[in-house]
């Protein structure tokens, strides 16, 4: 029932939008298939604007989890975290996940394929996976495309809030789950 | 802060990798991020443009003022920065309602036209305003009420009840956001502009 609501939701929401649109466009006289082409003009701009903010973030990602820096990190945090209640089996998945969108996609897979999406560490990757985002993606590319140098505290903010997400989400899960 | 984190990543992984012998591996992965940059960036095109060109008919409608009207109250708490009934609030509000629905790859283009109309009104060029800190802030804490992707990544994988993590997601998720929105509340002081 839940599931099918929530993807009825999403097959339909963005349909209908489109419909919306440029029906409410129709109405209020806009010249609408003129108005998109106009605003469609920029999408190539906001594009290569982003560009170079991409090309160094992904250039110091890569190099950081190639060279295995990452899973030194890892190695090093994970008695701590241990001790806190973490399972180490998480630990990948919360390093991963705001550094790289697809990265921590294969993660989840793996970690949902290992130990099953049903058994604690499965329901506990689903929960951070879905509560934080990819923040070093969202600040380089929203910040790039209007191409904003200085972000000022941005970063300690989103880094708090994926910390915070993750914590909770390990003692909600328990909780619920445990 | 950005420039710091930059660097470690970069010198940490060089130090690692000649410890291990592997210093080959730098130069590939080098060419490996500069490459999937071109790979992201050129494939927004087609998706950034189409969400634009709906946009800029909403926007000729003047549904972005109407959104930022109605939904006044929420976006006067979040964004006090923002002028009354402005084209840069209906713009956030509905990217932050794509986010709140899951509607992936919608919310990228719909959250750079609202950074865009944010910078319209922005002072310094170069230096992210109260409201852009705000909007990342909270974009980035995640806002999703319905994770789709988590689901359906369960579903593949033969779960049981896919949709039993709903619950716990939207716990963390307000836990996270409210730490988004409380940081930046309280660090968009220390960091005004100059600094």
């Amino acid at each position: 029932m839940m599931l099918s609501f929530i993807n009825s939701i999403s097959r339909w929401a963005i349909p209908l939008l489109l419909l919306a649109i440029p029906t409410i466009g129709i109405i209020r006289k806009v010249p609408i298939y003129e108005s998109f082409v106009a605003g469609a003009k920029e999408g190539y701009n906001t594009s290569v604007r982003i560009l170079p903010y991409l090309v160094a973030m992904l250039i110091a990602i890569q190099i950081f989890r190639q060279s295995g820096a990452m899973d030194k990190l890892i190695m090093f945090m994970a008695p701590l975290t241990q001790k806190l209640g973490v399972p180490n089996e998480v630990l990948p998945l919360a390093i991963i996940r705001p550094l790289s969108g697809s990265g921590a996609l294969a993660m989840l897979s793996y970690i949902l394929g290992t130990y099953g999406p049903d058994s604690f560490i499965g329901r506990l990757a689903s929960t951070i996976q879905g509560c934080t985002e990819t923040t070093f993606y969202v600040i380089t590319v929203y910040f790039g495309s209007v191409g904003i140098k200085k972000i000022r505290h941005s970063l300690i903010t989103c880094l708090a809030a994926d910390i915070v997400g993750f914590i909770v989400s390990v003692l909600i899960v328990a909780k619920i789950f445990g | 802060m950005i420039n710091i984190i930059w660097f470690l990543m970069i010198a940490s992984g060089i130090i690692m990798a000649v410890n291990n012998g592997k210093i080959d591996i730098i130069t590939q992965a080098s060419l490996q991020g500069a490459e999937q940059a071109v790979t992201i960036a050129f494939g927004l095109i087609g998706i950034i443009s189409f969400w634009s060109g709906m946009m800029k008919i909403a926007e000729d409608a003047g549904l972005m003022e109407f959104i930022a009207k109605v939904l006044q109250p929420l976006g006067k708490l979040l964004f006090p920065e923002i002028p009354k009934g402005h084209k840069a609030m209906g713009a956030i509000l509905l990217s932050m309602s794509a986010n709140f629905l899951g509607l992936g790859n919608a919310c990228t283009p719909l959250s750079l036209k609202a950074m865009d109309e944010m910078q319209k009104i922005n002072k310094d060029k170069t230096v992210a305003s109260d409201s852009m800190c705000t909007f990342v802030a909270i974009t980035s804490s995640s806002l999703t009420v319905i994770p789709s992707t988590v689901i359906a990544f369960r579903v593949a994988q033969g779960s049981a009840n896919p949709t039993e993590i709903i619950g716990t997601t939207i716990i963390a998720t307000f836990a996270s956001t409210l730490t988004a929105f409380t940081f930046d509340r309280v660090l968009k002081r220390f960091s005004r502009r100059g600094k």
